[in-house]
Formats: C-alpha cells, sequence, structure tokens
C-alpha cells in the first residue's frame, strides 16, 4: 500500500491505492479490458490493477479448475473486474462463470439498466437496477431422471438466502439514493417456495421502512416492464427471474453492450461484463467497452470511490450522446481506441 | 384468420359437423371468473344479442377468491365436457392459501380437461397505443405440467423443494402441436424456448422432444433460444419471431410480455385445447380486481376470444363480422378502449352498420 495525491474537485485529497484483480477474459475481453485500464488511468483513479487468468488447469485429480493464482488474488483484493469468458462446449468443465461464482459465493448479482441517450431504443429515461439471488432457485443443479422420460429439476429456494439477498437489497437501496424496491415472485402458483422468499423481502421490508416496497407477480412485471418502464426502480427476485428480467431490461436500452453487471458475496465482489466474447472481432479494434466500463463505475461505488465512479460515467454518457462513436448493434463500437481516447480527454479537464 | 373447416378436429373430436351446427343453436360453458370477468361477459352477451349469434350461455360461477360464491369444479367439469366449449373469464389464484392446498383452482380445471395446450396469438391493433408496430406471432405453451406442478415440500425449516416435472409424452405432445398449428396456419417458423444450458435434463428434454419433432416437419423452419434471450430479442427485435413453443412457466412469462407489446393485457385473444375440450379466455389473464364497477375495463381481449369461439363453432360469419367491428372501433378511435359499457355501444353500432346478412 502506498498513498498517493489524487485532484479532485474538492482540492488535494489523500487516497489510498487499492488493488484490484483484473480477468481480462477471453474474446474481445482483452481489448476492452486495456480500454478500461486506460480510461480509469487518465481518471487518475487510485486503483492498481493485478491481472489473472483463469483459463482452468487441470488439477491432480484429473478435473479442471480455476487456476490458485486467481482464487488467491480475488480473496486477498475482494474486488476484482471481469471481461468475457468463453465457456468451451462439451470439453467436460462447467461453465467458468458458475464455478467463479461458486468459489467466491456471490450471492446477489446487481444489474442496472440506464438508458443511453445517443442510442435511441423504443423506450426512454429506463433506469432500472434488477437484483438477483445468484445461489440456488432453479439453478441450484439437482436434476434427475426418474424413469425414462419423466425429468424432475428441483428449485430449492432457503430462508437464509433469501433473507440474505431481501437485505443487500433494502442495503444497496439506500447507498445508491433509490426509493422503492418490487420483490417480483409467482407465490400464487409456487406457493411454498416462491411464499418463503416473499415472506423473507416483508421482513426485510419490515426492518427498513425508510424504503418503499411493494410485490409484484412476475407476469404482471412482464407485461408493466415493456409497457411503461419507468414505474420501477429496485426490483429483487430469485435466481431465475432474475437471469430473464435482467436481459429483459438490458434489451429495453439497447442490449448487454450497454449493461454493467455486479456480483456481490460475503468476502468479495465481481464487477462484469455480460455479454459474449465474441471472438468473430477480437483483436480488431471494434469491441465497444460501454458494458465493461460501467461495471468498472459500480466497481467503484462498491469500493465508495463516488467521485471517480460519477467523473467516468458522465464521461461515458457524454461521449455516446455527442456521438462522438458510433455503436453499431449495440455491441460492436467502431473505433474502439478513439471511444477510449474521447473519454479520457474529455472528461477530467472538464471539471 | 381464415380457417379451413376442419381446422381443429385434430385436437378436438368432439365437433359435429358444420352443417348441424349452422342450423341449431350452440350451448357454450361460460365462466366469467373473478375481477371485472362479469362486465366483460355482460359486454360480450350485447354483442352477441346484437349480432344474433345462435349460442347460448351455461354460466356458472367458478373462483378461487370467494369460494362460498363458487360453484363445485366437478359441476364445471362435467358442463364443459358437456358442451365441449367454454368462454372463460380469468379466475384468480390468491398467494394466501389453505395448508396442503398447493394446487391452484386454475390447474384443477386445466388438468381435470387436461388443456395442455394454451395459442395467444400477438397482433398488432391498428388504432391500439403500442410502442411496436405490425407485430404478428403466436405463443403456444404446454400448460399441465413443469413449474405448475404444484410438488413442493419444506424439507427442513427454512429449505423448501419445489419440483418442475418435464415429461416427454407432453413434451412431444405440445412440439406436435406447434408445428401443426404451424402448417395449419401458414407459418414458416417454429422457436423452441428453453434453457437448457442450466437445466440441462428438464429443459434439455423438452428441447430435444422439440427437435425430434421438428425433423417430421422438414418444410418448417425450426431453432431454438434461451429464455432470457429471447425476452430481450421481444423487447428490441420481436419481428422475428413467427410460432413459439415453450413450458408453462416461459409460456406465462412470454405471454404477458407480448401482450404488452401490442397494447396490454386487455387486446390479446387466447385459446386453450386439450383432446376434447376447447376453452376461450384472454391471453394474457389479469382479473383487474381494482377495477370492479368503474367501467374502466377493456373488453377487447374477451370478445376476440369470442370469435375465436365462434369460429370454433364453425359461425365463422359472426366471428367476422364481430371481430370487424371491434376492430374497426379500435382503430376510428371513437371510443375509450378502457370503458366497457361505451365501448360496447359502438361496437354495436358498428355491427349494426355492417350489410346484414
Amino acid at each position: 500500500m502506498f498513498l498517493v495525491r489524487i485532484p479532485s474537485t474538492s482540492g488535494c485529497v489523500v487516497a489510498q491505492v487499492r488493488t484490484v484483480t483484473l480477468i481480462p477474459g477471453d474474446g474481445i475481453g482483452p481489448e476492452i479490458s486495456a480500454a478500461v485500464q486506460q480510461i480509469f488511468a487518465a481518471a487518475n483513479v487510485p486503483i492498481a490493477w493485478d491481472p489473472v487468468d483463469v483459463t482452468p488447469v487441470k488439477g491432480p485429480d484429473g478435473a479442471f479448475h480455476i487456476p490458485q493464482k486467481a482464487v488467491d488474488s480475488v480473496n486477498t483484493h475482494g474486488v476484482g473486474l471481469k471481461g468475457p469468458l468463453a465457456t468451451p462446449i462439451g470439453k467436460g468443465h462447467k461453465s467458468l462463470n458458475l464455478a467463479l461464482r461458486k468459489e467466491f459465493n456471490l450471492y446477489a448479482n446487481v444489474r442496472p439498466a440506464k438508458s443511453i441517450e445517443g442510442y435511441k431504443t423504443l423506450y426512454d429515461g429506463v433506469d432500472i437496477v434488477t437484483i438477483r439471488e445468484n445461489t440456488e432457485g432453479e439453478y441450484s443443479g439437482i436434476e434427475h431422471s426418474i424413469v425414462d422420460g419423466v425429468v424432475q429439476s428441483i428449485k430449492l429456494i432457503t430462508e437464509k438466502a433469501s433473507r440474505r439477498v431481501a437485505q443487500y437489497a433494502f442495503d444497496y437501496t439506500k447507498a445508491n439514493g433509490r426509493r422503492r424496491i418490487t420483490a417480483v415472485h409467482k407465490a400464487n402458483i409456487m406457493r411454498m417456495s416462491d411464499g418463503l422468499f416473499l415472506r423473507c423481502c416483508r421482513e426485510a421490508a419490515q426492518q427498513n421502512p425508510d424504503v418503499q416496497f411493494d410485490e409484484m407477480y412476475l407476469d404482471t412485471v412482464c407485461l408493466k416492464m415493456v409497457q411503461d418502464p419507468n414505474q420501477f426502480d429496485v426490483l429483487v427476485m430469485p435466481n431465475l427471474y432474475g437471469d430473464i428480467l435482467s436481459d429483459l431490461c438490458a434489451g429495453l436500452i439497447g442490449g448487454l453492450g450497454l449493461t454493467p453487471s455486479g456480483n456481490i458475496g460475503e468476502s468479495g465482489a465481481l464487477f462484469e461484463s455480460v455479454h459474449g466474447s465474441a471472438p468473430d472481432i477480437a483483436g480488431q479494434d471494434k469491441a465497444n467497452p460501454t458494458a465493461l466500463l460501467l461495471s468498472g463505475v459500480m466497481m467503484l461505488r462498491h469500493m465508495d470511490l463516488h467521485s471517480y465512479a460519477d467523473k467516468i460515467q458522465t464521461g461515458c454518457f457524454q461521449t455516446i450522446k455527442e456521438g462522438k462513436v458510433r455503436i453499431w448493434r449495440s455491441f460492436l463500437l467502431v473505433d474502439c481506441p478513439c471511444f477510449t481516447l474521447t473519454i479520457s480527454e474529455v472528461q477530467w479537464l472538464t471539471d | 384468420m381464415q380457417e379451413s373447416a376442419d381446422t381443429r378436429i385434430h385436437y378436438c373430436f368432439c365437433q359435429m359437423s358444420s352443417d348441424t351446427q349452422v342450423q341449431g343453436r350452440q350451448t357454450v360453458t361460460a365462466l366469467p371468473g373473478d375481477g371485472v370477468g362479469p362486465e366483460l361477459f355482460a359486454s360480450i352477451k350485447e354483442v352477441f344479442t346484437a349480432s344474433r349469434v345462435p349460442v347460448d350461455f351455461e354460466e356458472m360461477i367458478l373462483s378461487e377468491m370467494e369460494p362460498e360464491k363458487s360453484a363445485s369444479l366437478e359441476s364445471v367439469i362435467e358442463s364443459c365436457q358437456k358442451n365441449t366449449v367454454c368462454l372463460k373469464g380469468i379466475i384468480s389464484s390468491p398467494v394466501n392459501f389453505q395448508y396442503g392446498l398447493l394446487q391452484t383452482l386454475n390447474m384443477k380445471f386445466r388438468r381435470g380437461l387436461d388443456l395442455f395446450a394454451n395459442v395467444v396469438s400477438v397482433k398488432s391493433l391498428p388504432g391500439c397505443q403500442a410502442r411496436h408496430r405490425d407485430l404478428d406471432f403466436v405463443i403456444i405453451r404446454e400448460m399441465t405440467e413443469g413449474e405448475y406442478s404444484a410438488l413442493e415440500h419444506e424439507s427442513v425449516p427454512g429449505v423448501i423443494e419445489c419440483l418442475k416435472i418435464v415429461t416427454r409424452e407432453k413434451s412431444t405432445r405440445i412440439a406436435r402441436f406447434a408445428f401443426d398449428y404451424a402448417i395449419r396456419h401458414g407459418r414458416k417458423k417454429v422457436t423452441a424456448v428453453h434453457k437448457a444450458n442450466i437445466m440441462k435434463l428438464a429443459d434439455g428434454l423438452f428441447l430435444e422432444c422439440c427437435t425430434d419433432v421438428a425433423a417430421l416437419y422438414p418444410t418448417i423452419e425450426f431453432e431454438s433460444m434461451i429464455v432470457d434471450n429471447t425476452c430481450m430479442q421481444l423487447v428490441s427485435n420481436p419481428h422475428q419471431f413467427d410460432v413459439m413453443v415453450m413450458g408453462n412457466l416461459y409460456g406465462n412469462i412470454i405471454d404477458n410480455l407480448a401482450a404488452g407489446l401490442v397494447g396490454g393485457a386487455g387486446v390479446v385473444p387466447g385459446e386453450n385445447y386439450g383432446s376434447e375440450v376447447a376453452v376461450f379466455e384472454p391471453g394474457a389473464r389479469h382479473a383487474y380486481a381494482e377495477q370492479i364497477g368503474k367501467d374502466t375495463a377493456n373488453p377487447t381481449a374477451m370478445l376476440l376470444s369470442a370469435c375465436n369461439l365462434l369460429s370454433h363453432l364453425h359461425l365463422h360469419e359472426h366471428a367476422d363480422r364481430i371481430s370487424k367491428a371491434v376492430k374497426k372501433t379500435i382503430a376510428d378511435g371513437t371510443a375509450s378502449v378502457t370503458c366497457v359499457n361505451t365501448i360496447t355501444k359502438v361496437i354495436q353500432l358498428n355491427l349494426a352498420s355492417q350489410s346484414p346478412q
């Protein structure tokens, strides 16, 4: 640890440089990670990067594991930023994303979806955060074939995990100056499991009376979301519903290339872009770093570095709004280095 | 939508020949449902009377919200089996339930009649306010298993298991239904919606059944899509879809999402088919209990569902007249679509203005 002087609007402050794990990822991952590093450096963010490779290595038991160095790095620093990972299909190892989630017990997935001026969609002014339980539910992985042609898949809902994510939703809402939480459920159909989840949300609401709380059926949320998404603020829900709704919300504002994501665990947090690794355009300077950059912004907020987060976010939105870069198909961005430079140059000089 | 005379006979063997049906009067079981259901049903009756539709309703109350008013499920099922056709409002499923009663009344009703296929045609209505335009696709949902199996238990305090059941038999049945539907309605493509990357066995089986059935229909294009991506695609590029087939919960989600795309739960009709009985009800199921007595409900979905029912009974002329009158009323914008009494009156006027048969 060492101290540096950071210029800021409030004069000179002394900030501690904190180290953050960086998992650049596959495909376009390295180039968008480089873009983010460059922008962070230009903004004098007091962060040092510890880049690690998470390509699975074969362990003594013959199974593939995340390299110990990567695990140690995240455990030491407690915070990480991750680019897209390619999950090889049918190679005998589990999804790396899933493995990372398990390894660090990342129980809450936070996905803000905010309309970006300059990237026009049918929906304006969207500003929603979905918070998804990330350890159980429909993704428990407990399935079996009872007899040929009859499969049981178990959705697991526990009081502990439901309480934990509900409480996190209220903490997040307060920390980020938001007002209202909607619990999304299907307790009219899955009366015990979703009923338990809903009960835990209600209890958390009672303990946090300063935040508005309501509850809504999943189908009603979908119906209202596509008609008028502006009526929603923060949504909290079990695993599958969160998976579906977070992508739906991303669709409202232009796709996965524009939405950040954060995974919160008990001992660490991992921020990531959730789009694919796009190997077909890797190395061509076409990739859009917005999702990873905004994930970095979420990370800064998580680390209480709000002034830096504000600067970079404003810079990013301003750059897109002014049309200095062109987003194509919401995912590819022509002239990636130009985008990086524009954000770097413009923002820090204006304040 | 013009259909050949024997369109649904494969799934509803009960149908009489079209001649006998047109001559005599038909009896149809009617379940107005909860919330604004009775108001919407009154609108149906007025419009049917205005069009002199030769249908009589056997009206019954089936409700989980007000069990004291409800007829027994057995008598309702019996009536549906006798009449083979039913017009149904929305029956709400309360969150608060009596211990031991995991199955909702809707589930019992559907299982009792083996209503396995739910068809929701999502079509933009000119004049109806919506963000997306010119949409035209069909959602086919399996309705008897999956997440709606009502099998849940508390293993230890605070730990609940909820079973999702997927079988080859029912997955194949709904897949066949979807491809048959596509062929009969001149559709080009079927998209199977799933989450087989996570639920490898359950959704994997569903996807496998769809893939197997697809091989039997070489003229229909087949593709599969993961449910979260499907939802994202539906809000950003919905025109790519034609016929979609999926399991129970995904169907519930996508029916509602799609209804939102074309104007809301009040404008999208739905059809349910079993091997013997056909039940017609709105495509997105919301009872709107908070709107009771305010005259603010939109009867369009119910009226278009009733038109589907008339087509099913081979009363095509009536179906066309009424659906034309409804669509004209919406396109003209002369009546607020969320004002059931006014819109009903305007629809009657529009009906009267059409040339007599």
